[in-house]
């Protein structure tokens, strides 16, 4: 008997230690509502899934080059280019600063899919000098992050060095726009994420790339005896989180109206911790979008649930930190054999 | 030019590395329908030619013929294409994921770019059953033993439908009943026309399997004869360039008294060792027999601090002890000479001094905790010196020396600490021959010496040549303690099944 209840007890102690992020985070949300529950409203839900959005882009861009046992420090100022080029690209024909008075006004289109193969181009550099020149990862887009803002800092000086604003209305609309569903509307960035993250599911779950992917991240040498091109596979998830790097750079700038060379400063870090808390591991090989989805999610309750209820930004940058290092921890746990 | 009975051909096939020349006019002839053994020492560059045929080298000079057709694969993607598989030494698997993820990795079934799933699960369990293995395609690897992880890479090396197929120490981590069922694949492959060549430095397996063998010696071939025409001794012979009729050095170690008692040592995270009890005495060899995952390794682990006890007594001249972790067992006398010596051994980007010290570091500081690099250098130089390491010097890195140098430089390690219990995991595993006789003759020099030994090893010849006494592990449990003198392999086995 004794024995038995022994091992209900253990069980009980795994089950909670296994799932300790979501009861923290659960409490958490608790102690929030607690202080204020006017917290627990639709349009705070509505609020925290559309600041969700563009990070869920960048958080699955990045999640891919985790799983390659990777890593991207320089997403935040992909992001940063993007907006400035996007931006100054889609200004309103009326506005009185505008960068290029005399360019005609351009479908958006156009300049979003030119800021996407920027980006693309930069992000394929980092996959190419990972996978060729077998620099690590963390060292090679810790370089590019300095190159790349870099690169739009000269853009932005060239263009007059100061925020640029006025941008076309059809570009803010396509981010800020919501689609009326019956009695809901839902925002359009929350309909571009979900998009986004259906394609990349697919991607991951459903195609070679993905297989190949997990494979490499897995177990490199077993990959490359079985006939999967290591460079192959590393170049094109670089060129997925190139192109989702890009996008979400124009949706950030769109939703905020304006853009400086330092937009999108530590989103990098602020992706990788999502991506982490969600489950995917640094080591390489394992990772979920259910997990990548949920780690965003939770980033973001705790980011606008701890503003809601004003607790100072020190002390929430100190949340954040212990999240990161508790989640990172129990999940480490679970592939730590016991002797 | 090219004599197309033979299925596969290479010839005067050359590698260098920097600073060694690992194949040197290397040839290998293979029959279809034929199994061949390659055989060698470590380092005689046998895997070094396969890994030139399967387009993981590329081979610096020589031709190879595929059917009489010149190839030259420059990755092993083609090679398989071309119907050359190979099932690799180490276990090349993505342990994260699912069996038929490995399987078809690098050839998945799909329709368009969407991955058939269905067809994959299908197709794995049709070759799963046409092989007779019992293995749910959808498992994860991780959560499969050693012995079905090995059986999945051959699953997978047959799937190819390959002409030609490879194994690399196929049977390393199978049972015998597995042996016995790889065996009958392998023949059927060979009803189908296939050319096996069958690496392995089990003996009896190749004079059982093979038709023809292959010997190599320092990346030369030397001798292919059909295996009916010899014998374990001749294939040694050819092996080491030097007949070895003394396999093991001439035992005259004396065993003393008790120095070490283990009573009913249990470990705590089951499946585990359960009442293990034994004694060792001074001077004595003792080893530690089991098949696989008989948990040999758990006894000196538990033992040595670095698995949780759950219950039992160590005791040490009469006096209790408790180690729980390595660095009380190294205090209270215990050595552990682990069984992968490159994971848990070396340190292989370092030098042969800091590989010879880390053991031992503390007695080297003074009392600010600066390191004597004189006694440094001397200590080192004593492990080279009394353990006869092949070396250039002391700043050497580790993993540039054999295997056999590499372990002389660990068990060197260990007696810095003055260990009075050296324990000993597989101290001769991947280790060529002449170099095991040097390390059999270093563990009886020290049981002169009056160290206790604990020995354990996966092969009979060796325990059955230089142990006291042997301690048969069957599933965690002690199946039976005999005296060496008055034992067989016979009996050793059927105590090693007693609790299967």
């Amino acid at each position: 008997m004794d024995k038995v209840k022994a091992w209900d007890k253990k069980r009980t102690l795994d089950f909670l230690l296994n799932n300790a992020i979501y009861i923290v985070l659960l409490l958490l949300v608790g102690v929030i509502i607690f202080m204020d529950s006017s917290f627990l409203s639709v349009q705070n839900f509505t609020f925290i899934i559309t600041q969700a959005s563009t990070r869920m882009i960048l958080a699955l861009g990045v999640a891919g080059l985790l799983v390659l046992a990777g890593t991207d420090l320089s997403v935040g100022r992909m992001v940063g280019l993007a907006a400035v080029v996007s931006a100054s690209l889609l200004q309103e024909p009326e506005y009185a600063r505008r960068i290029f008075p005399d360019m005609p006004q351009l479908a958006i289109i156009l300049p979003i899919l030119f800021c996407i193969l920027l980006t693309t181009i930069f992000s394929t550099l980092n996959g190419l000098i990972i996978a060729k020149l077998n620099v690590t990862p963390f060292i090679a887009t810790l370089g590019m992050q300095l190159v790349v803002y870099g690169v739009a800092s000269i853009y932005y000086d060239a263009v007059g060095a100061s925020p640029i604003a006025g941008l076309d209305p059809k570009f803010t609309k396509f981010a800020q726009g919501t689609l009326p569903l019956g009695p809901i509307s839902i925002p359009n960035l929350v309909i571009y994420a979900a998009i986004t993250t259906l394609i990349v599911w697919f991607i991951w779950n459903k195609t070679k790339l993905g297989k190949n992917m997990f494979a490499v991240g897995g177990n490199p040498e077993a990959a490359a005896v079985s006939g999967v091109s290591i460079t192959k596979t590393i170049i094109l998830v670089s060129v997925m989180a190139g192109i989702l790097y890009g996008f979400a750079g124009c949706l950030e700038v769109a939703r905020t109206g304006s853009a400086t060379n330092n937009l999108g400063n530590g989103y990098d870090l602020d992706a990788i911790a999502a991506v982490v808390v969600g489950g995917v591991s640094f080591s390489g090989g394992v990772g979920s979008i259910g997990g990548i989805v949920t780690g965003v999610f939770i980033f973001q309750v705790i980011n606008y649930g701890l503003a809601y209820v004003n607790v100072s930004p020190y002390i929430q940058y100190i949340i954040k930190g212990l999240i990161i290092i508790i989640a990172v921890a129990i999940d480490t746990r679970k592939y730590i054999k016991k002797k | 030019m090219t004599n197309t009975n033979y299925l596969l051909e290479m010839k005067d096939i050359e590698k260098e590395f920097p600073g060694v020349k690992a194949l040197d006019g290397a040839k290998l002839y293979l029959k279809p329908a034929s199994v061949h053994a390659l055989m060698g020492e470590n380092g005689a560059g046998k895997s070094t030619l396969m890994k030139c045929l399967f387009g993981i080298y590329l081979e610096d000079a020589g031709e190879i013929y595929l059917n009489g057709e010149k190839v030259n694969f420059i990755n092993p993607k083609q090679a398989l294409e071309h119907g050359v598989s190979m099932v690799h030494q180490e276990l090349n698997q993505v342990r994260q994921t699912r069996v038929m993820d490995n399987i078809w990795l690098g050839r998945f079934p799909s329709k368009g770019i969407v991955i058939a799933e269905k067809e994959m699960y299908e197709k794995t369990k049709k070759i799963f059953e046409d092989l007779s293995i019992h293995i749910n395609p959808k498992e994860k690897i991780e959560n499969l033993s050693l012995s079905q992880q090995q059986m999945v890479e051959i699953a997978k090396a047959v799937s190819y439908q390959s002409k030609v197929i490879v194994m690399d120490e196929p049977t390393s981590s199978l049972t015998e009943k597995e042996v016995e069922h790889l065996f009958k694949i392998i023949n059927k492959l060979k009803s189908q026309g296939c050319g096996i060549i069958y690496i392995s430095h089990k003996m009896e397996e190749i004079l059982k399997i093979c038709d023809d063998v292959t010997v190599m010696r320092d990346g030369k071939w030397i001798a292919t004869q059909p295996a009916a025409d010899l014998t374990t001794d001749k294939i040694i012979s050819l092996m080491v360039g030097r007949d070895l009729s003394h396999r093991f050095p001439p035992k005259d170690n004396i065993p003393g008294e008790t120095i070490l008692e283990v009573k009913n040592l249990t470990a705590t995270y089951q499946p585990s060792i359960q009442d293990v009890s034994f004694n060792l005495k001074k001077g004595e060899v003792l080893g530690i027999a089991g098949l696989m995952g008989s948990k040999r390794t758990e006894v000196v682990e538990t033992l040595f601090g670095i698995r949780k006890r759950a219950a039992g007594e160590v005791v040490i001249h009469g006096k209790s002890i408790i180690n729980k972790s390595a660095q009380q067992a190294i205090k209270n006398g215990f050595a552990l000479l682990t069984e992968d010596r490159r994971q848990t051994g070396i340190f292989g980007v370092l030098d042969i001094k800091f590989n010879s010290i880390i053991a031992n570091i503390s007695s080297y500081c003074n009392k600010l905790g600066v390191l004597n690099g004189k006694k440094l250098d001397g200590d080192t130089q004593w492990v080279i010196d009394s353990m006869r390491v092949k070396t250039p010097s002391q700043k050497t890195l580790i993993r540039s020396l054999s295997g056999g140098n590499q372990q002389k430089v660990i068990l060197g390690r260990w007696l810095l600490t003055n260990p009075e219990i050296l324990m000993l995991d597989e101290p001769t595993r991947g280790i060529d021959v002449g170099a095991k006789y040097e390390i059999y003759q270093l563990i009886l020099d020290l049981a002169k010496k009056d160290k206790g030994i604990i020995m354990i090893s996966s092969e009979m010849p060796e325990l059955l040549g230089i142990t006291d006494r042997i301690l048969v592990m069957s599933n965690g449990r002690v199946a039976g303690i005999v005296n060496t003198k008055e034992t067989n392999q016979e009996e050793i086995l059927r105590l090693a099944a007693k609790y299967l």
